[in-house]
């Protein structure tokens, strides 16, 4: 039984045209799982419907996001924050924008766990620093006490994926974490997320548009074309030879250090003609289904 | 070495700032001790008439009596005395109509940009709706409703001016709930309520202040005005923009009537402005 497993996804803008369209996943307990695609594919969608995040302005048509064998989506709104809360966690993208510029550090790791999870402040404190420790942060106790704005974006991005591990969670949805980085700290930050979820045992969503990213820590992956799961295998298998022609288009897209010279290739038209026709197949089918 | 220039220049930034701080903040105490201790500390009676000390001058000028430090207007009343109680009026107003507007307008802003929905529909509409309306006209409207006194101007300030504090603080909530910390928050397990207190409100917090201190200017410009087209509190006791209208009628033959409560609004409106800057630039942790 897979921790979280979503079923015939689909989301929609209200009264506007699908964003996800019948997504399902499978991620078990302590695996990774990358979720790749081009802007706009609804990469992001899929873990701020997991983590209940989603804007105002966008609504669930259909389908089932069982956490731990339970739908979320039937769960009234009180017990789905407590569900979420207890069991997952968020490593946002841009770590400049997520940490409250207005409290120190420490606050905002242990404030959480205090307030939410009910730990005491002694115990919330102890994990803080060896939470830092954990992330390599050296001096954890003057970085617990900075403001987030006296600390570097690599500095912030270890404090977030602390904070995230904090509550030891079952799921964590890392929703692009290192495409704000310099290309230096981002392989620093990788390894990072990827020995943690290692040591702790976390299963991990893992978005992201850098195939690169999902060969150094993915085990399972889902390739995404206009809301529709277009692949779903694993990087061995996808490395190897992908099955669908938009995905074997995406591979060969990748920028190569062996030729650099040999350029960009893009998607070539007749692969997005013929992903664009199955979407549109798809829409059909729904809308005469 | 450059790291030195660099740290000197932020001192430089923060002694200015410092500055500007003090001096505003000192001119607000000083007006704030004088209007408390109005009764002991001014010279003379501030309604006393005595026609024969009419359109006395300033001390400096020939032909001023010793006493009437600041001169007297057309009917021998102390211009000083009258300044030092007008400014008991002005205070009142701008701290009472001030934070009530602030705390009204803040409220309904923090509600709107952060649950957005029914509740910024609402909310948006009833400032669209209630800033179409002239603001001056509205409140001497609501005064002639109300009837004149204090608690109607503060009444007028509140009704007419929470719409400035309203849509600031939800266009500035809005730009905050956008931020991947709120949506950490929520996904902890933060409820709306305890999200937009502990994670929203400090954020805005820096905006609410300088808006405050600029809505507490105009507060005492209001009341000026106000006292000025005679609607402020009874004509008998002494208002700055009071002053102001009876000394406008002789500002040919008696400036001093006119232009020392002139000047004393002037400097008090812009200590408030710049008392809001000033605490902005030392409270404001990223600015810090």
């Amino acid at each position: 039984m897979s921790f979280l497993s979503i079923r015939n996804l689909s989301v929609r803008l209200k009264k506007g045209p699908p964003l996800l369209r019948r997504v399902s996943l499978d991620v078990a307990a302590g695996e990774v799982r990358g979720l790749v695609g081009e802007s706009g594919a609804g990469k992001s969608m899929i873990g701020k419907a997991v983590l209940g995040i989603l804007p105002p302005s966008i609504e669930v048509t259909e389908g089932e996001i069982l956490l731990d064998g339970v739908d979320l989506l039937r769960l009234p709104l009180a017990e789905r924050r407590k569900r979420i809360g207890a069991m997952a966690a968020l490593i946002p993208q841009d770590p400049l924008t997520a940490l409250n510029p207005s409290h120190r550090i420490g606050p905002q790791i242990t404030d959480r766990l205090v307030d939410i999870l009910g730990w005491t402040r002694p115990k919330a404190d102890a994990r803080a620093r060896e939470l830092l420790a954990e992330v390599q942060i050296p001096d954890p106790d003057r970085v617990l006490r900075s403001y987030p704005h006296e600390l570097s974006g690599g500095m912030r991005q270890r404090i977030l994926i602390a904070s995230a591990f904090a509550a030891e969670p079952r799921l964590i949805v890392a929703d692009e974490p290192t495409t704000a980085l310099d290309v230096t700290v981002q392989k620093q930050i990788l390894k990072l997320i990827a020995g943690m979820q290692a040591r702790h045992g976390t299963a991990l969503l893992f978005v992201t548009h850098d195939l690169g990213v999902v060969s150094k820590v993915c085990q399972k992956l889902s390739v995404l074309y206009a809301g529709m799961v277009v692949e779903d295998t694993s990087v061995t298998d996808f490395f190897a030879a992908p099955r669908h022609a938009y995905s074997a288009a995406l591979l060969a897209a990748t920028p190569k250090y062996t030729d650099p010279l040999a350029g960009l290739q893009p998607v070539p038209d007749a692969v997005i003609a013929a992903v664009q026709a199955e979407v549109a197949a798809f829409d059909k089918g729904v809308a005469h289904g | 070495m450059a790291e030195a220039k660099v740290l000197d220049g932020r001192s430089l930034v923060r002694r200015r700032a410092g500055l500007r701080l003090w001096l505003s903040a000192g001119w607000l105490t000083l007006l704030c001790i004088v209007a408390l201790l109005a009764p002991w500390i001014s010279p003379k009676d501030p309604l006393a008439q005595d026609l024969f000390l009419g359109r006395l001058p300033p001390f400096w000028v020939q032909g001023a009596e010793p006493g009437y430090w600041l001169g007297t207007d057309s009917l021998g009343r102390d211009v000083l005395s009258r300044i030092i109680h007008g400014a008991r009026v002005a205070l009142t107003v701008a701290l009472v109509a001030g934070a009530i507007t602030c705390v009204i307008g803040a409220t309904l802003g923090l509600l709107a940009g952060f649950l957005r929905g029914w509740v910024d529909m609402v909310i948006s509409r009833l400032i669209d709706i209630w800033m179409a309306f002239p603001p001056v006209l509205f409140s001497i409207l609501l005064i002639a409703v109300l009837g004149p006194g204090l608690i109607s101007i503060i009444i007028a300030i509140v009704v007419i001016d929470w719409t400035r504090f309203a849509r600031v603080v939800r266009a500035e909530a809005m730009a905050q709930g956008a931020m991947d910390y709120v949506a950490s928050a929520r996904v902890a397990g933060r409820g709306r309520l305890g999200t937009m207190v502990r994670e929203i409100l400090p954020n805005v917090l820096p905006t609410i202040v300088v808006l405050l201190t600029l809505e507490m200017g105009i507060a005492v410009i209001v009341e000026a005005i106000l006292s000025f087209v005679n609607l402020s509190i009874s004509t008998d006791d002494p208002t700055w923009g009071g002053m102001i209208a009876e000394g406008r009628t002789s500002v040919h033959q008696a400036w001093w009537v006119l232009v020392f409560p002139l000047v004393t609004l002037f400097l008090t409106v812009l200590a408030f402005s710049q008392l809001g800057e000033g605490l902005k630039d030392r409270f404001d942790p990223v600015l810090r």
